[in-house]
Formats: structure tokens, C-alpha cells, sequence
């Protein structure tokens, strides 16, 4: 049995159902994120997890134990939040020390706890300055530092970096991650960036509406996205509509144009209206050696973003993006220019949604 | 554009003034008690009188029991509030302040009207209860204050996360209370016991009409029958109130630690 279980959970509030039909299995030391965007009952979920927030229905298992029911300071888990929430009357050590505390452990083995906690997150000459004396990112290693000195069964983050600015986010998204694998500790990372998500986690469930919509690794998310909605919210992406011509052998037409996508049109009947996904980054623009999809089109719009170039590629109703790298020694291409762009058949996605 | 600084100086000026005068005439009036020099001699029978030294420890201790069963009132029930009943605190804000609309004396008259020896609960018939009954009072007058103080200190903390926080690492209520949420409303306490401080021990018509020996009273009677030492009295309290604000302002400067949002 898989160390923490959710089963059928569902939150409503009033008529509103904010969560409903989730399912998750995560196994121990597994780094699980939820990923999705404001509303989506991502937190709401974790707080279920928590003890914050009683399930309308579904159950909740941690170990084997039933924990649906129990108040939040019964359950033994960890939590992060997005404001720090560290006591501002306590000092570091006395911050980190206080669930230990709370447990009736002796001096003799807090002192100790505390010293291992802050070498831990690299704090330790910080242990007697208060939380207002500390910068955000400083709050937040303290806050972990504290959710995970008494040895919690599960690790809760609530957009534990959302407050911090972009760099401070990148090096300590890389510290957590680093805690997370030396303490082998199962986590619940809950977040509305999609970069934290894909770079932190071994799955990822991406939740819309109160529902799971997708949940896989950040591979299988990215570059296999069942629905229109994870194909959107998970990177850039060209969404098109396409009109099937045989389902069995991956035929489609785009604005007229007919392709092939070797991934299948399951279920798909021809004439019916499918969205196909397809990443800038897998197309290419007037390569003779490429095999595949090929589409004549003009240029609309380039954009230079400096490593990067994106050019975007009209064929009568639709376009399509992609990008290039930039290369000091060439220029990029100029608006109105005919060219060819070129994919393949294998980087076609035809998802299950109608466009 | 600098904008000019006189208009502001004048306004501050006049108000100073008209707050001042009034007490500087007060004081000075109060050292005339000798012919023809200016003397302590007022304060000296004040703070001599035994009666002063009664009635001023008597309400003081009044106002200390006051101020404990505010606090017990009022921090769990802005807390409720704030964290669970959020819905309810335009209700609870309204009865707080019934006691600004609602004159003493009406109070007083319905507590003896409720109280009285031959009520069911007779909290008039000994000294003892009759102080009781006067601190409940008491409690009831300082509320819309204590409840103000309170509430503006838990508004600026982040009481819902921090109590999730200590939840989360096993805490129960008591200790959330005491070790999480007391310690950083402080200074918000302490506003409102001073306060609370200050209210009790120059209030005189719940305990003339109770019949008690506190300050408020003892104020009324040198008033009515000396010249010069009522105004040492008025001074004396005065002082009492400003050594209670700054009391405030030493404590609250004093407070450790704020949350990242009051920072």
C-alpha cells in the first residue's frame, strides 16, 4: 500500500465544490506537486492533507492510518507556508525548537535537534536573531527547518517561494529539494509555477477546477499532455484545430494542410474536430534533413529574446510558433519571408479534447 | 513644491495651548494654599489623608481585577473572532461599545435593580460581592476599549497562519494562546490595561451608587468641601494617566519581534 492515500476526496463549500474526485497514491519519499492555477482546490486539498480543512467526503491514509478525522496537531505532518509563519516572539532556535517542545522532548535532545536543523538549511550563526532581523528567503529556510525538526511523516508546502523574488526562489527551490532527497521525507509541494513543478518533483498532479487532470512525471506531463488544459498551462505551446482524416493512420488536416501524428487519434472518428499541441521547440524552419510533417507558411513575427529567437508562422487561419536558438553569425529571419517548417510526426499531439 | 509649515504650527499651537492652559492653571492653583507663597502644602494633607491612601489602593486593586477578567474576556473572544467567527464581529464590535452610549448611571440602576438583597442573585447584600459586582461593572465600562486594543494588536498579526503553524507542530489551544498568540499581542495588552487602569481609578458614579470607598468618590468629596486640594488631586491623577501612557509606550516600544507584515 502506497504511504499516503487519498481516496474520493471532496471539499464543498456551500454548493461550490472546490475539490472533488481527487485520488492520489504517493510512495514513500516521493516529492508529489500540485500544480495548477488560482482556485484550482490545489491548497485546499493540501490543507485537507493538513487537518486545516474536513473533507466533504473521500478518505485520507498516512501509513496505513486513517487520518481523515483527526485534528492537525494528531497527525504528525510537516507544514511550510506561503507567509513563513514563523512566531515573531521566538527567535530562530526557539522557532525551531518549539514543536519539539510542544512534544515533551528533554533539552538534552532539542539542543542537539536544533544545531543539526540550522546546519541543515545553513543557518546556524542566525539561531538568536529574531524573524524580522532575517530576509524572506532566510523566513522560509527557518520555516522548513521547523516543519521538519520533529521528524514529520509527510511534508506540506504551500507556494513556499511565491513571496520571494526570482533568484532567491531558483537557489532555494534547489536547497528544498536537496532537505527533501538527504531526509528522505514524502512532500506535498503546492505551486501555480510550472518551472518549480517540472524541476522539483518525481510526479506532478495538475489540478483544474477542483479536479486532477493530469498526474505523471514532469516528462510524461510535459511532453504528453492528455488534455487541452495541461497542454496549455505546462509550458508554451501551439494549439490548433485539427480535422481528422483517418484515425488509424495518425492523419489530420490543419487549415487544409494534411499531417500525420504517429501518437494516434484514439476513438476519433473522421470528420470530427480534434486540438492538436505541438511545442515551439520541436519544429523546425527550412531543414532539408528533416523527416515528418512539413507545412509552407509565411513569417508573421519574430521576437528576440535573447538566447532564444521566436518565430511565429501563418498558414491562412492558423499559426504556429517555435523556437530557434540564437546564432551570433546568422540573422534571423524577416517578416513575410516563405518558409517551411518542419516537425515530426512523433512531436504531433492530437489530444483528447475537441478544439 | 515646498508646501508651507505655518499652518499646521498654528493649529498644533492652539490645541497645545488649549489643553495646557487649563492644567498650568490648575497646577498653580494648586500651590496657593499658603497666603502670599507658592507651597506643596496641598499635596502634603492629600497624600497625607488617609483617606486618599485608602481609596487609592482600593481602586488600584480594582482596577488589577479588572484588568485580568478583561483580558480573560476579551483575548479568547477576539481571538474566536478573528479565527473562526469572522461573520460575528460586526455583533460583537456593537455590544463592545454599548457602554460608550449607555451612561453609567443607567447601568448602575439596572445592577441594582437586578442584584438588589432580594434578587435571586443578591450581589448587593456584602461588601464583598458588592466589589465584585462593582468590578464586573468596571470590566463592562473598560470593554469597548480592551476589545479595540485587542483586536487592532491580533489584526496585525497573521493569527490564522501562526495558529496553523503551532497546530501543525502539535500544539493545543492553551499553549497556541499563551505561547503563540499572547506574546505577540503585548503591547495591545498593555494599551488596553492602562487604559483600563485609568478608567477605574477616576470613575465615580458606579461607585458612589454602589456605595464603595474608591477614588472617584473620595475626588468628589475633597472637591465639594476643600478649595485647594482638589486641584492637587486633579494634578495627581493627571499624573497618574500620563505615568499610565507612557507606561504604554515604554512597554510597547519594548515588544520583541513583529511578523513579517507589521515589519
Amino acid at each position: 500500500m502506497s504511504f499516503l492515500v487519498i481516496e474520493a476526496l471532496r471539499k464543498t463549500f456551500g454548493q461550490h465544490a472546490v475539490v472533488e474526485h481527487f485520488d492520489l497514491a504517493a510512495e514513500r519519499g516521493e516529492f508529489v506537486s500540485f500544480l495548477g492555477p488560482s482556485g484550482c482546490g490545489k491548497t485546499t486539498t493540501l490543507r485537507m492533507v493538513a487537518g486545516f480543512e474536513t473533507p466533504t467526503a473521500g478518505r485520507i491514509r498516512i501509513d496505513g492510518r486513517d487520518v481523515t478525522g483527526l485534528r492537525p496537531n494528531q497527525r504528525n505532518v510537516g507544514m511550510v507556508f506561503q507567509s513563513y509563519a514563523l512566531f515573531p516572539n521566538m527567535t530562530v532556535a526557539q522557532n525551531v525548537a518549539f514543536g519539539l517542545k510542544v512534544a515533551g522532548r528533554s533539552a538534552a535532545e532539542i539542543g542537539p535537534r536544533v544545531d543539526e536543523m540550522l546546519k541543515l538549511i545553513k543557518l546556524p550563526h542566525l539561531a538568536e536573531r529574531y524573524p524580522y532581523q532575517l530576509s524572506g528567503g532566510q523566513q522560509q529556510r527557518v520555516a522548513l527547518a521547523r516543519a521538519i525538526a520533529i521528524k514529520p511523516q509527510i511534508l506540506l508546502l504551500d507556494e513556499p517561494l511565491s513571496a520571494l523574488d526570482a533568484k532567491i526562489r531558483i537557489s532555494l527551490r534547489e536547497e528544498i529539494k536537496a532537505v527533501q532527497r538527504t531526509l528522505g521525507i514524502t512532500t506535498i509541494y503546492v505551486t501555480h509555477d510550472q518551472e518549480e513543478a517540472l524541476s522539483m518533483s518525481d510526479r506532478i498532479v495538475v489540478m483544474n477546477e477542483g479536479k486532477a487532470e493530469q498526474i505523471g512525471t514532469p516528462f510524461e506531463i510535459y511532453n504528453y499532455p492528455r488534455t487541452r488544459f495541461v497542454a496549455s498551462f505546462v509550458g508554451t505551446l501551439n494549439l490548433l484545430p485539427g480535422k481528422v482524416i483517418d484515425a488509424a493512420a495518425g492523419r489530420i488536416a490543419i487549415d487544409g494542410r494534411e499531417v500525420v501524428s504517429s501518437r494516434g487519434l484514439a476513438g476519433a472518428q473522421p470528420g470530427e474536430i480534434r486540438t492538436v499541441a505541438l511545442r515551439p521547440e520541436a519544429v523546425t524552419l527550412n531543414d532539408p534533413r528533416a523527416d515528418g510533417n512539413r507545412m509552407e507558411g509565411t513569417i508573421e513575427d519574430v521576437a528576440f529574446l535573447g538566447s532564444v529567437v521566436r518565430i511565429r508562422v501563418r498558414f491562412g487561419e492558423s499559426s504556429i510558433s517555435l523556437d530557434t536558438f540564437n546564432n551570433p553569425s546568422v540573422q534571423p529571419p524577416e517578416r513575410g519571408q516563405a518558409v517551411t517548417v518542419c516537425f515530426a510526426h512523433a512531436d504531433l499531439q492530437v489530444l483528447q479534447d475537441a478544439a | 513644491m515646498k508646501t508651507s509649515k505655518i499652518g499646521p504650527w498654528i493649529a498644533f499651537t492652539l490645541g497645545a495651548l488649549y489643553f495646557i492652559i487649563p492644567l498650568i492653571a490648575t497646577f498653580e492653583f494648586s500651590l496657593r494654599l499658603k497666603r502670599g507663597e507658592y507651597s506643596f502644602e496641598a499635596y502634603r494633607i492629600v497624600l497625607g489623608d488617609p483617606r486618599f491612601q485608602a481609596t487609592f489602593g482600593y481602586s488600584t486593586l480594582l482596577a488589577l481585577a479588572t484588568i485580568v477578567i478583561g483580558v480573560l474576556l476579551v483575548v479568547p473572544t477576539a481571538y474566536w473572532i478573528q479565527l473562526r467567527l469572522p461573520k460575528l464581529r460586526p455583533v460583537v464590535e456593537f455590544i463592545t461599545l454599548l457602554p460608550l452610549v449607555i451612561p453609567a448611571i443607567v447601568l448602575v440602576f439596572g445592577y441594582l435593580k437586578m442584584y438588589n438583597s432580594s434578587s435571586l442573585l443578591p450581589l448587593t447584600s456584602s461588601p464583598w460581592s458588592t466589589n465584585l459586582l462593582l468590578t464586573f461593572g468596571y470590566v463592562t465600562l473598560a470593554l469597548p476599549y480592551m476589545y479595540r486594543a485587542v483586536d487592532t494588536g491580533l489584526r496585525a498579526i497573521d493569527v490564522r497562519t501562526l495558529t496553523e503553524a503551532a497546530e501543525s507542530l502539535g500544539a493545543k489551544w492553551p499553549t497556541i494562546l499563551f505561547k503563540v498568540i499572547l506574546p505577540n499581542v503585548r503591547s495591545a495588552l498593555l494599551s488596553g490595561a492602562f487604559l483600563t487602569f485609568a478608567i477605574v481609578i477616576g470613575e465615580f458614579t458606579m461607585a458612589a451608587l454602589l456605595d464603595r470607598p474608591a477614588f472617584g468618590p473620595y475626588l468628589q468629596l475633597i472637591g465639594a468641601n476643600r478649595a485647594y486640594e482638589p486641584s492637587a488631586l486633579a494634578i495627581i491623577a493627571f499624573f497618574v494617566t500620563w505615568a499610565c501612557m507612557g507606561l504604554i509606550q515604554v512597554f510597547g516600544r519594548g515588544a520583541r519581534g513583529a511578523s513579517p507584515e507589521t515589519r
